[in-house]
């Protein structure tokens, strides 16, 4: 099965990050990385801009409303998500587990995953 | 009739274990099962030679014909991970392959909300039907199989495998199924509203379930002692509330009213347990550092209910003995509840001032817990601080849920208020 990894978390502390701190986050994705390269796990997955950066449509009908800012407006967003394949929810559990972010998982219907 | 109910009974949480795993599908072999005892009570007798076999095989000609009946491309859910699927034997007498703890532990798996998980157990595992899981949980027949239905969802879609969990998982997952039948076994012993106090009926199918992770984990202490646990609370069932439905406290309990097979059945099963340091070995659970012996949470619960029960009477009790395990309780749990307990243990060994000390400031952790002001009271009045005291039985009156314990803390408050006044 497929199961996409969300990143989610306060995002406030990224933004007040500093130069070195950024550098020890990307080296700790780094190493989370070089774990599903071994494990062969990974299928895909990126960082995503600072919420502040979305843009949400709301559709009604024919009519579309653009308006600025990420779908929910909640202290917690997703700033990121890794694609994985796993035998099942307990080995994508195992392999959200070193992930250095709280983890929303979600598992991709079979249809689709194929 | 009565071969039937026997065999549902007995037979039906391994039965439906082994169709889930053989149709890797647990809402068709839970109908499937279903449909077949349906069949058995139209067809015995004569019973057959083999009850379990002739069910095992009614179900899955069921399923084959549901299965028949809705085109393969109309099947919304994935199929259920399960590691082996095992070929369709020809099942004997008892060779029938016991496959509950799977069952157990899939109903029981943490990605499922605790509703869902108590709601799951007692269907499948306990056998109960829809609309006896919703009565005991004060819900609607719809709303429990509902709930009952999104909870099957989830396993599939979400891909909960079919597995017993192996290795260092295995510990926490087992406290998480202890962690469930304790639930509905409290649900039982305490309605949290209404007026029935004592709902027997949930109590005892915790009772069964957890009799049957004993046979099933037989060298686990912890799951013993929580089997051992809940027979040391109901088996003072018949003496908990006086003739008038009062509560009556354990202290003035009439001890001939309790079940002492019960007990001594409880007792049986801590003993091993109960007489540490224990080399560690193939009997004890988990992973144990040498030589040292580290008794879980419910071991120290029954140990602290085994005190109770074991005392002649009330005045017999080793306070002191309770008071450190309730000590060794909070340390393992962190628990507010815990300490309010271990407050009531070291107030009756060492004096009301010093169990009143362990209260202060326990409102931050359990501000709607009625049991807190309803201690702190006691206490107080046992110190002669009477105004004090019918300020928090006020305070206790407004948070009790249940007529009974109500009408008894408005006794004590009377009390209190006489006193005060004389």
């Amino acid at each position: 099965m497929r199961y996409v990894l969300l990143c989610v978390g306060n995002e406030h502390p990224w933004t007040q990050a500093g130069p070195e701190e950024r550098q020890a986050v990307y080296a700790r994705w780094g190493a989370y990385n070089g774990f599903l390269a071994e494990r062969g796990a990974g299928v895909g997955g990126h960082e995503l801009a600072h919420s502040s950066t979305a843009t949400t449509i709301r559709k009604n009908g024919d009519q579309f409303l653009i308006t600025d800012g990420p779908y929910a407006e909640t202290v917690e967003q997703i700033s990121g998500y890794v694609l994985v394949e796993a035998g099942d929810l307990e080995e994508a559990i195992e392999l959200a587990g070193p992930m250095p972010s709280d983890v929303e998982i979600r598992p991709v219907p079979a249809r689709e995953a194929s | 009739m009565k071969a039937v109910e026997q065999a549902y009974r007995g037979q039906w949480a391994r039965l439906l274990a082994l169709l889930t795993a053989e149709l890797r599908d647990l809402d068709l072999a839970e109908e499937s099962l279903q449909d077949a005892f349906a069949a058995a009570v139209a067809a015995w007798p004569p019973v057959p030679d083999n009850p379990p076999a002739w069910l095992l095989t009614t179900a899955r000609r069921r399923a084959v014909d549901r299965l028949r009946r809705t085109a393969v491309a109309a099947r919304k859910l994935p199929l259920l991970v399960v590691d082996e699927p095992r070929p369709p034997e020809e099942p004997g007498p008892r060779k029938l392959p016991d496959e509950r703890l799977r069952l157990v532990f899939t109903c029981c798996h943490p990605a499922l909300s605790m509703e869902a998980r108590v709601a799951l157990t007692l269907r499948c595992v306990g056998g109960l039907t829809t609309r006896q899981t919703a009565r005991l949980f004060l819900v609607s027949e719809a709303t429990m199989a509902a709930r009952l239905t999104r909870a099957k969802k989830k396993i599939s879609q979400a891909g909960i495998p079919y597995r017993v969990p192996e290795g260092r998982e295995l510990a926490g997952r087992r406290d998480g199924v202890l962690a469930v039948l304790y639930l509905i076994f409290t649900e039982g012993y305490a309605a949290a509203e209404g007026e029935r106090l004592i709902r027997d009926e949930s109590a005892g199918e915790a009772i069964a379930l957890a009799r049957m992770m004993a046979e099933l984990m037989p060298a686990d202490s912890e799951v013993r002692a929580l089997l051992a646990l809940m027979l040391l609370h109901h088996a003072r069932r018949h003496a908990r509330l006086d003739a008038g439905g009062r509560l009556v406290r354990l202290a003035e309990q009439d001890r001939s009213l309790w079940r002492h097979d019960e007990i001594a059945e409880a007792l049986d099963l801590l003993a091993p347990a109960l007489l540490p340091p224990v080399p560690p070995g193939p009997h004890l659970p988990g992973p144990q550092p040498p030589g040292q012996y580290l008794p879980g949470p419910y071991l120290l619960q029954a140990a602290i209910a085994a005190e109770h029960v074991s005392a002649a009477g009330a005045h017999d009790t080793d306070w002191e003995a309770i008071a450190g395990l309730y000590e060794l309780l909070e340390r393992l749990t962190g628990s507010a509840v815990v300490r309010l307990n271990r407050a009531v243990a070291v107030a009756e060994a060492f004096g009301p001032a010093r169990g009143l000390e362990l209260l202060a400031g326990l409102e931050a952790e359990l501000p709607r817990h009625h049991l807190l002001p309803a201690t702190r009271a006691d206490l107080l009045s046992r110190l002669g601080r009477l105004e004090e005291a019918v300020e928090e039985y006020g305070r206790a009156l407004e948070l009790v849920a249940t007529a009974p314990e109500r009408e008894f803390l408005l006794s004590r408050r009377g009390t209190a208020i006489q006193a005060l006044s004389g």
